[in-house]
């Protein structure tokens, strides 16, 4: 600062010192600005009209799970409910029919719990692992691996669903939950570790280099030096795997038996029995239990996700 | 070789196509402190990568304390490193940075409290052991980086680099305190810089490198005032030597570098050999060694020139001339001014001055 005050009062020598002193110093309040500029009402008008769009759906969701199915018959879907029941609620959770039994979803919720906790745990330390492996210890064909890797994102997972059910066949764990747990984290392997390789590459080489000076062995590094520095990174990796693994309903229906359906699956037998009346408020409240997770890792770790997200994409 | 910390002998190294070190071979004495300087690219970095044991050679091996050491890992070479940018852990308090290579060493926890808290007395940091790294100022951090060498006890400290990103003032004062340390510790100190300066004033003996290649390895004043070849010439000292190129010229007794038209008298030149009659040259004058309306010792011809530029930088005053159609730089001292357009008398000291041939390109 003192060198511009110094190289103002030559250049303005004849200037009064109030005026050099209030040139250096800036204006001072607000800047003055019209909150109905026409500028704004384009860009708040698209914002609004558009979130709009994205949120009726819910709010019909929502309002139609809260009726009775006499006042559903009446055909108002956006009319908020008359009387307000929490009936339908209670049945998608625990006995509306899903194929054979009818327990609800509470089965399904369960047996996504047991799917998604350890395929998200288990995937995300072996790509973090892999991905501290590409990015620092280039060993030899390292650059062959990843490519391979890579390419394996690429292809299409219908290619891949029968060798896969032989395989597992052949293992004897097809239908378990085991076998989806492992089917889910092979193939979360190609991004989460592109995801993983990028950051720890973003991370400065000299902080790895000085840990090998100190004596730090691969896995002293990996756990001291590089986890504390990745939160972002892991909150990143562990949405992406929870929000794609309790969504999938392809890998749930193909890979497991009807006991160890996911929920998503039986969401959809739930939803398209056609047995009986379509009780659309048990369908609304079974699909909004069904999204509340994802919904929830969301909103808990949003602000985490896009910090991850920018810091593992620009750099590398 | 007696009392040889570190030696180099025949390393290369290239990456695919590129060769960055061609069969380098550098023997560094216990308790030296030798700079590797060269301009970006020059593979100085990568030299000492190598001596750490980041980086694998493609051919020959290293040795410190006369122990083949090629293919051991870093931590077992007795080096100590000090990096660019201090890469200190960033989730660990300074005393945590100090002493996370000895824990990993499992060296017992009285030892580790006792070499830490000497550590810290010597750069003085006591007061930051509590503070992490993003608390502290530039300067304290790369304290706090060379502690963490300091608590290792090794034999070899390396420098890559570790003033580079701090500003003019602290890196000066850091310097001296780099230069305090060797002092009393006395340990080997290989230490990477591109600055000549930093060069200059630390050095037992600089390397000067280029192109994967050690152009010359003398002393400070050796390289300052005998550089061995046109790129060391010009790579060292600030504005860089002054350079003509010419002919020498034989005549009654004496020898001229003719250039342009002006005779330059270089018989006071302590040449290694006969000077050859017709050699194509470059004649070489630190700014220094120029006087302004003054007789140079031993000088037998003056020369006019007229000021174009001044610089008066304080201590120094820097002027720019015109002569033999070519400008030169005059270093004189601060007090004595010369106004632009004055014309003034030169002479050299040519007992001072390099010359080198202009095709090898190297001193004569």
């Amino acid at each position: 600062m003192s060198d511009i005050v110094a190289f103002n009062s030559v250049a303005e020598e004849a200037a009064p010192k109030a005026q050099v002193d209030r040139v250096v110093a800036g204006p001072r309040g607000r800047k003055p600005r019209r909150a109905l500029s026409s500028r704004n009402i384009v860009i708040y008008g698209t914002l609004i009209v558009v979130a709009l769009y994205y949120l009726l759906p819910l709010y019909v969701m929502v309002m139609t799970s809260l009726k009775g199915m006499p006042e559903i018959r009446l055909g108002n879907i956006f009319a908020p409910p008359l009387e307000i029941t929490f009936e339908p609620w209670v049945k998608a959770w625990a006995s509306a029919c899903t194929g054979l039994n009818c327990d609800g979803l509470s089965r399904g919720f369960w047996n996504s719990v047991r799917i998604t906790v350890p395929s998200t745990i288990v995937s995300i330390a072996i790509a973090s692992v892999n991905g501290y492996a590409l990015a620092n210890w280039r060993f030899k064909g390292a650059e062959l691996f990843f490519t391979i890797l890579i390419v394996g994102a690429f292809i299409p997972y219908q290619v891949m669903i029968y060798p896969i059910v032989i395989v597992l066949r052949e293992m004897g764990i097809y239908g378990t939950l085991t076998g989806l747990i492992i089917v889910h984290t092979i193939f979360g392997m190609p991004i989460l570790t592109l995801l993983f390789r990028n950051y720890f590459a973003g991370l400065p080489e000299e902080l790895f280099k000085a840990a090998r000076v100190d004596g730090a062995g691969f896995w002293t590094i990996y756990f001291k030096i590089m986890l504390p520095m990745s939160l972002p990174i892991f909150v990143v990796a562990m949405i992406l795997q929870v929000t794609g693994i309790w969504n999938d309903f392809l890998f749930g229906v193909v890979f497991t038996r009807p006991e160890y359906y996911p929920m998503t699956v039986q969401l959809n037998n739930i939803v398209n029995s056609v047995q009986g009346v379509k009780e659309y408020n048990v369908n609304m409240a079974a699909t909004i239990l069904t999204g509340a997770v994802p919904l929830f890792v969301y909103f808990v770790s949003g602000r985490l996700f896009v910090r991850g997200i920018a810091a593992g994409a620009v750099k590398g | 070789m007696q009392n040889v910390s570190v030696s180099v002998k025949d390393l290369s190294l290239s990456f695919g196509a590129v060769t960055v070190l061609d069969t380098l071979n550098l023997d560094i004495k216990d308790g030296e402190f030798l700079v590797l300087l060269g301009s970006s690219g020059c593979g100085k970095s990568t030299l000492l990568n190598c001596i750490a044991g980041l980086l694998d050679v493609s051919d020959g091996q290293i040795f410190i304390k006369n122990k083949n050491v090629t293919w051991e890992e870093p931590k077992d070479r007795g080096i100590g490193m000090v990096f660019q940018s201090y890469a200190l852990y960033p989730q660990m308090s300074v005393e945590k940075n100090l002493s996370f290579g000895l824990q990993v060493a499992k060296v017992p926890k009285e030892e580790i409290d006792k070499r830490v808290s000497r550590a810290a007395e010597i750069l003085q940091i006591q007061p930051l052991l509590k503070r992490k790294p993003s608390e502290l100022s530039g300067g304290q951090r790369q304290r706090v980086a060379i502690g963490r060498a300091l608590v290792r006890d090794v034999d070899v400290f390396l420098f890559d680099e570790p003033l580079s990103n701090l500003d003019a003032k602290l890196r000066s004062e850091l310097r001296v305190e780099i230069k305090r340390l060797h002092q009393s510790l006395k340990n080997t100190m290989i230490y990477v810089t591109h600055d000549q300066i930093e060069a200059l004033t630390l050095a037992d003996r600089i390397a000067v490198m280029k192109s994967g290649v050690i152009q010359q390895l003398a002393d400070p004043m050796t390289i300052y005032n005998a550089p061995e070849n046109l790129f060391v010439a010009g790579f060292i000292g600030s504005p860089s030597m002054n350079f003509f190129r010419g002919d020498l010229q034989l005549r009654d007794q004496r020898a001229y570098v003719h250039v342009n038209g002006v005779d330059f008298d270089v018989s006071a030149y302590p040449s290694r050999a006969p000077f050859v009659h017709g050699q194509k040259v470059v004649l070489g004058l630190r700014p220094e060694h120029v006087r302004v309306d003054e007789v140079a010792s031993g000088a037998a011809a003056s020369h006019r020139a007229v000021v174009d530029i001044e610089e008066p930088m304080g201590a120094d005053n820097l002027l720019w001339l015109k002569l033999a159609g070519q400008s030169m730089s005059v270093r004189i001292a601060g007090q004595r001014r010369y106004a632009p357009g004055t014309a003034v008398t030169l002479s050299f000291d040519m007992g001072v001055a390099s010359i080198f041939d202009a095709t090898s390109e190297n001193r004569i």
